[in-house]
């Protein structure tokens, strides 16, 4: 189990560093629409807030490629230790056996 | 697909949030019902997994590109209920850490990937699986469901902004279903490449 745990976190980080680089920079399907249709104005400036890296992009670092993967290894590691924390915590109301139970029968 | 800020309005984005919060509500629960010791990890590692997937946009016809959104993926590893879970995780994350998506429309987004992607994609998967019963028939099956759970999410998408006046259903419509049935070829293709490789390395986790 260790090893698919570290395999897939690996897996993770290097699509996030070194494979995200390469990505399209073209709008997605929903930008494009609204770009097409013209309205993608109704969302400029709506933001509630800024968020502390936005766009995927570090801010500080001046070299794109490196902001994008600095960024982007952040969030898998966020993402990851977010959805284990609320596996761990929703799981540990005690219900240990009873999976491995339910697959006896 | 992620809805910014300003394309939806009030009663729009508020009953989407009210929906979406008692999904990832029920969810929770039925997830501590069934999540075992061993599935935490691989909750941690389909979240993680997606989110990279996510951030690689590939370009499809007409100057547009799209992404993989991971819905069907997450349901046929973990069931819908944990699925729903680690897209909200994603889509959370995006939202605040990347503002990839707006706050208000995080309902939204949660709709349209999460419950139309894990438990809408997990049904289409569960009913095809009744006709389609070996092996092919779980990639076809796993195929066609996560194309059209994309297709279905930008009609979904499409309604929430002619709801909200920000355009007319009949001009997004046929746009957004169109482009997304070109990028849900891609999300198709991701899902069942990873199910096989899962498939040839771990098959024991797809037993349940």
């Amino acid at each position: 189990m260790k090893k698919i745990i570290i395999a897939g976190f690996l897996a993770a980080i290097i699509i996030a560093v070194f494979i995200s680089p390469f990505a399209s920079k073209h709008p997605d399907g929903l930008e494009k629409v609204a770009e097409d249709k013209g309205f993608l104005q109704k969302g400029e400036g709506k933001e509630l807030f800024n968020a502390p890296v936005p766009d995927y992009s570090m801010p500080g670092i001046k070299h794109e490629t490196i902001a994008g993967s600095i960024a982007g290894a952040t969030g898998v590691i966020l993402v990851f230790a977010l959805a284990y924390g609320i596996g761990f915590c929703v799981k540990s109301k005690g219900r240990k056996v009873e999976r491995s139970k339910k697959k006896l029968t | 697909m992620h809805i910014p800020d300003g394309f939806l309005d009030t009663k729009t984005w508020v009953a989407l949030t009210a929906v979406s919060g008692t999904a990832i509500a029920v969810s929770l629960k039925q997830t501590g019902k069934t999540l075992g010791e061993k599935q935490v990890p691989v909750m941690g590692i389909t979240a993680a997994f997606i989110f990279a997937a996510q951030m690689i946009n590939f370009p499809v016809a007409g100057g547009t590109s799209g992404h993989f959104m991971g819905g069907v993926l997450a349901a046929i590893l973990l069931g819908p209920y944990t699925a729903l879970l680690v897209m909200a995780t994603v889509l959370i994350i995006q939202c605040l850490i990347f503002q990839d998506g707006g706050v208000t429309a995080l309902g939204a987004n949660i709709f349209n990937m999460g419950i139309i992607g894990a438990f809408g994609g997990y049904f289409i998967f569960s009913v095809l699986r009744k006709f389609l019963k070996n092996d092919k028939g779980f990639f076809v099956s796993a195929f066609a469901a996560a194309w059209l759970s994309i297709v279905i999410a930008a009609a979904a998408c499409s309604l929430e902004l002619s709801i909200s006046g920000t355009v007319p259903l009949k001009t997004s419509l046929i746009a957004m279903t169109g482009v997304h049935a070109l990028i849900g070829i891609g999300e198709g293709l991701i899902t069942v490449a990873v199910l096989s490789f899962i498939k040839k390395t771990r098959p024991d986790l797809l037993e349940s």
